[in-house]
């Protein structure tokens, strides 16, 4: 019996290191030649690392949350046969895959997404399972598969398609794999348990359509019912009366949701915000709009509110090229930028991101929209590529339907502005002899009081105001 | 009038309204159960149990006489025999009486109150029963109506005189020299065969072009081959037009179009079964239908708030055991429960010779709800129980998902099949693949070996064969 050591493989992308977001086996489970042990995550892309042979889990090298350099050992294997005291990162069987997914790197067994994963990953109750390599693609034992089954990560997929396209080694291993265990059910597809297991759901409340099987077939064992729950998904308060909870949960936070908090605290304690707040009058740009979106010719998006807005911008950008910048101010240096890099605050299962249409400047309004659908589908797919997610410099934010009357929003660090798009209502206006219904917009912007003074944030917005208000002058050269 | 309150109302103590009382008894609802004739419905007193005491009858009495005949390859040889239908009919009604009074007694010792009368609803919480007391009325905050379902009846050929349905073949005095069955359901097939083997000379006519139209060509050859082994005579494409004035004769037009004339002492018409819904007040309560039959929801649920309704009367398949599920989960859902119906599949026999068992998906209907599928068919030739038992006809086919193997659907035709039934059905329930059958150890020899056969057949690893 040997020992193998498995450290951290490069994964790309020039970094250094990366978070453990999960662990999929514990000390002591059985594992085969690439089933997944561990996920690490790297500024929102997430990696899954498969284990380069059969072994048992005697030691794991890092607690979810914790930073792990790049050539650390994360776990060790006790492996029959040969002493490989020295384990490899280069386990000769991962190199097909690798060489397909990562050409030139190292040699090292992990298969990267090499696409931002935003989603599918609740952070809560130890968070959910971004399984991009699926299971179904490995035979597994019993063991192995009961491992899984008790791992910490109850993966709490919802309704979820598990597990992407088959590779190479599924075809190759055809039947006997295909039907192997772990595998899960298709979106639609009813739920497969046995009569106890469905009275026990329905008894607790628990829509067994949202509960992940993990036994064969995809079916729902009494154990995948217990790890629903545990999950934090409680049934909801019985009819009897109101009862006390008294349960406290702690929630780890790892991955997308820890990004998000440091970006919010460090823009929130680095930046002096000014919020201004002005209503804009959109009765004629919705009347335009609703032209626009009448008359469109097949094939071109549906026209929201956003597309003008971000034309206005660059308009009232070319007037003032200060609000269009990224401010470092740890080297004292503004970068003012010729193009405008609209960020688009989108919500996703997973939390917060930010899709950027680049160039808006260079783009019409059919353009800015087309862009802007196809990157919030992205975003919410999450199949979002890292330079879609970053690179803005300055940030639009909209709460959609849900608007509320105003919003302090926090600037996107280190961009110098954001604006934020409240709900359409319409309220009476004063037209000077009486009241009118009027279709009324607030907008909320903050700005960096650092570098903009609150006359310029107030001009950019009054500027924005006129041209939404009369929006051919959005449309007018010079 | 006197007057009655309860929690719980149930019309109709068959199989569905009584498994709900007793339910419902058991978790402390104070429950009143109307019923005109004997408890146990369609089932215990003119369906599955009497039927099936006939149909043994003559299995004993085709095999002594088959013996008598120089015939058995068992080396059996008798004097030649007879049979007395009366007695025959007296142990039925004995073992019918046994279940109906064992039914009496478990409603009884769960406090459940049985109001023997014809009950009339008043409003969707009032019912009137004429009972022999006279009259009662019962107000109830719940109603299940559980009132079954009747044979057809063709108007060409009404019922009376030597035209009779299910429920009189289950009683005659004595076997009819000549019998014609009109319809090849599951129901005419059971009994046609039964009196076939009685003495009968039976000729069967339905009018579609096979027999037992509901099942596939493959399960029912086995069943049309031992038809012609009996004698009895089938026509197919075949219409059933009218009696002959003299009442013997039964007047049908073939398939080619000519019409021909069947000699018959008795004339058993069993095209179907219809929902029981005349003459107990629907029209009072104006329920939603779905065609005939009163339209439920996944709880049993009718489109009145408070009143359930299980069983025949709700639709197909019309089942004993169908209705039993359903009644005790509507019991549960009054005490409170959280229920609905949540049943992967809903097994069915036909009780003929050899007998069909179908749970789940059958090949066709798979494919149709988009599955690709495995299919692994093991004939009872190759199995040893089954040729001990000197009846090898048949087989059971198991019918999986090609990419998981979850087992959709098991069938089966051969003599002594429908036990399997059991398995087929927790395989299903359990979300079983066909590893699972197929590493389940099955106990030889046995006919369920068959099944196991049939899942190693869908894993291309059959043993005995």
């Amino acid at each position: 019996m040997g020992e193998h050591v498995i450290k951290l493989p490069d994964v790309g992308e020039g970094v250094a290191e990366a978070e453990l977001v999960e662990w999929h086996v514990k000390i002591g489970d059985l594992v085969r030649e690439d089933a997944v042990l561990a996920a690490v995550m790297t500024d929102k892309a997430t990696v899954e690392i498969p284990s380069p042979v059969d072994g048992e889990v005697l030691w794991l090298g890092a607690e979810i949350g914790d930073t792990v350099a790049v050539g650390s050992p994360i776990v060790r294997l006790k492996v029959a046969g040969v002493a490989g005291a020295e384990g490899s990162e280069a386990p000769p069987k991962a190199e097909k895959d690798l060489s397909k997914e990562e050409p030139g790197s190292t040699p090292t067994p992990f298969r990267a997404s090499h696409r931002s994963r935003p989603s599918f990953g609740p952070p809560q109750g130890g968070g959910g399972r971004p399984a991009i390599v699926p299971d179904i693609d490995t035979p597994k034992p019993v063991p192995d598969d009961r491992g899984r089954a008790q791992s910490p990560s109850p993966s709490p997929l919802r309704g979820g398609v598990r597990g992407g396209g088959a590779t190479a080694e599924a075809a190759k291993n055809a039947k006997a794999t295909a039907t192997s265990s772990g595998a899960s059910r298709a979106e639609g597809e009813k739920p497969l348990a046995s009569p106890a297991v469905r009275l026990r759901a329905k008894e607790a409340g628990i829509d067994l359509r949202q509960v992940a099987g993990t036994g064969p077939a995809g079916r729902i064992g009494h154990e995948d019912l217990d790890a629903f729950r545990a999950g934090g998904h409680r049934a909801p308060a019985s009819r009897s009366g109101l009862q006390r909870d008294t349960t406290v949960e702690q929630i780890k936070v790892v991955g997308l949701r820890r990004r998000i908090a440091e970006k919010m605290a460090l823009s929130a304690s680095r930046i002096p915000h000014i919020t201004y707040v002005e209503e804009i009058d959109v009765t004629a740009l919705e009347e335009l709009r609703a032209a626009l979106n009448k008359e469109k010719r097949p094939g071109r998006p549906k026209l929201t509110i956003l597309p003008f807005l971000m034309r206005a911008m660059v308009r009232a950008i070319g007037e003032q090229p200060a609000i269009n910048a990224l401010f470092d101010d740890e080297a004292g240096i503004i970068h003012r930028y010729g193009g405008v890099h609209v960020g688009i605050a989108a919500q996703t299962p997973a939390g917060l991101v930010v899709p950027v249409v680049r160039h808006a400047e260079a783009r019409d309004l059919w353009d800015c929209a087309a862009e802007l659908n196809r990157l919030a589908d992205a975003a919410k797919a999450g199949s979002a590529t890292r330079d879609e997610l970053s690179g803005s410099t300055i940030t639009i934010t909209s709460l959609g339907a849900m608007g509320g009357v105003a919003t302090t929003p926090i600037i996107n660090h280190p961009e110098v502005a954001i604006v934020g798009v409240n709900k359409i209502m319409v309220r009476p206006v004063w037209d000077g002899s009486q009241f009118m219904p009027r279709k009324m917009m607030n907008l909320s912007s903050s700005f960096d009081h650092r570098v903009v003074d609150g006359w310029d944030a107030a001009v950019f917005v009054q500027r924005i105001k006129t041209l939404l208000e009369t929006p051919a002058l959005i449309f007018v050269e010079g | 009038m006197k007057e009655i309150a309860c929690k719980l109302l149930i019309i109709g103590a068959g199989p569905g309204g009584y498994v709900c009382a007793i339910r419902a008894g058991q978790l402390g609802i104070d429950t009143v159960i109307v019923e005109a004739k004997k408890p146990g419905g369609t089932c215990l007193t003119v369906g599955c149990i009497p039927s099936k005491a006939l149909i043994h009858a003559a299995e004993e009495f085709d095999a002594v006489r088959r013996a008598a005949a120089g015939a058995s390859p068992l080396g059996i040889s008798t004097a030649s025999p007879s049979i007395e239908l009366t007695r025959t009919m007296a142990w039925k009604d004995h073992i019918v009486g046994r279940l109906t009074g064992g039914v009496t007694a478990l409603l009884k010792r769960q406090k459940v109150k049985i109001v023997h009368g014809w009950a009339r609803f008043r409003d969707g919480k009032t019912v009137e029963v004429e009972t022999e007391t006279g009259r009662q009325l019962i107000r109830a905050e719940t109603v299940v109506i559980a009132t079954g379902s009747a044979p057809v009846e063709l108007p060409s050929i009404p019922f009376g005189g030597p035209v009779i349905s299910s429920t009189e073949a289950l009683s005659l005095d004595g076997v009819p020299e000549r019998l014609a069955v009109v319809g090849a359901g599951y129901i005419g097939l059971e009994l046609g065969i039964a009196y076939a083997k009685l003495g009968a000379q039976v000729t069967v006519v339905e009018a579609a072009e096979r027999i037992l139209p509901l099942y596939d060509a493959d399960l029912t050859k086995p069943v049309a081959k031992r038809l012609a082994a009996l004698g009895i005579e089938l026509l197919l494409r075949a219409k059933a037009r009218e009696i002959e004035p003299r009442r013997d004769q039964l007047v049908v037009e073939t398939a080619d179009g000519a019409a021909r004339q069947i000699a018959a002492d008795r004339i058993l018409v069993a095209v179907g079964r219809r929902p029981a819904i005349d003459g107990w007040g629907l029209e009072e309560l104006d329920l939603d239908r779905k065609g005939r039959f009163i339209r439920i929801d996944d709880q049993c649920r009718s489109s009145m708030r408070g009143i359930f309704a299980i069983g025949d009367v709700t639709g197909e398949p019309m089942l004993a055991h169908r209705a039993m599920a359903q009644g005790e989960m509507v019991a549960e859902i009054v005490a409170g429960h959280r229920r609905n119906w949540d049943k992967s599949c809903i097994p069915a026999i036909c009780f003929t010779d050899p007998e069909i068992v179908t749970a789940g998906l059958t090949p066709d209907e798979a494919r149709a709800a988009g599955h690709e599928v495995d299919i692994g068919q093991f004939p009872f030739s190759a199995n040893g129980r089954a040729m001990t038992r000197h009846a090898e006809d048949g087989f059971v086919r198991v019918v999986a998902r090609a990419d998981n193997h979850l087992v959709l659907g098991v069938q089966a035709v051969g003599q002594g099949a429908s036990e399997l039934s059991a398995a087929f059905g927790l395989a299903i329930e359990m979300g079983a693949r066909l590893e699972d059958v197929a590493g389940t150890i099955h106990a030889h020899p046995t006919l369920g070996e068959a099944f196991q056969e049939a899942a190693l057949k869908g894993l291309g690893q059959a043993l005995h064969i």
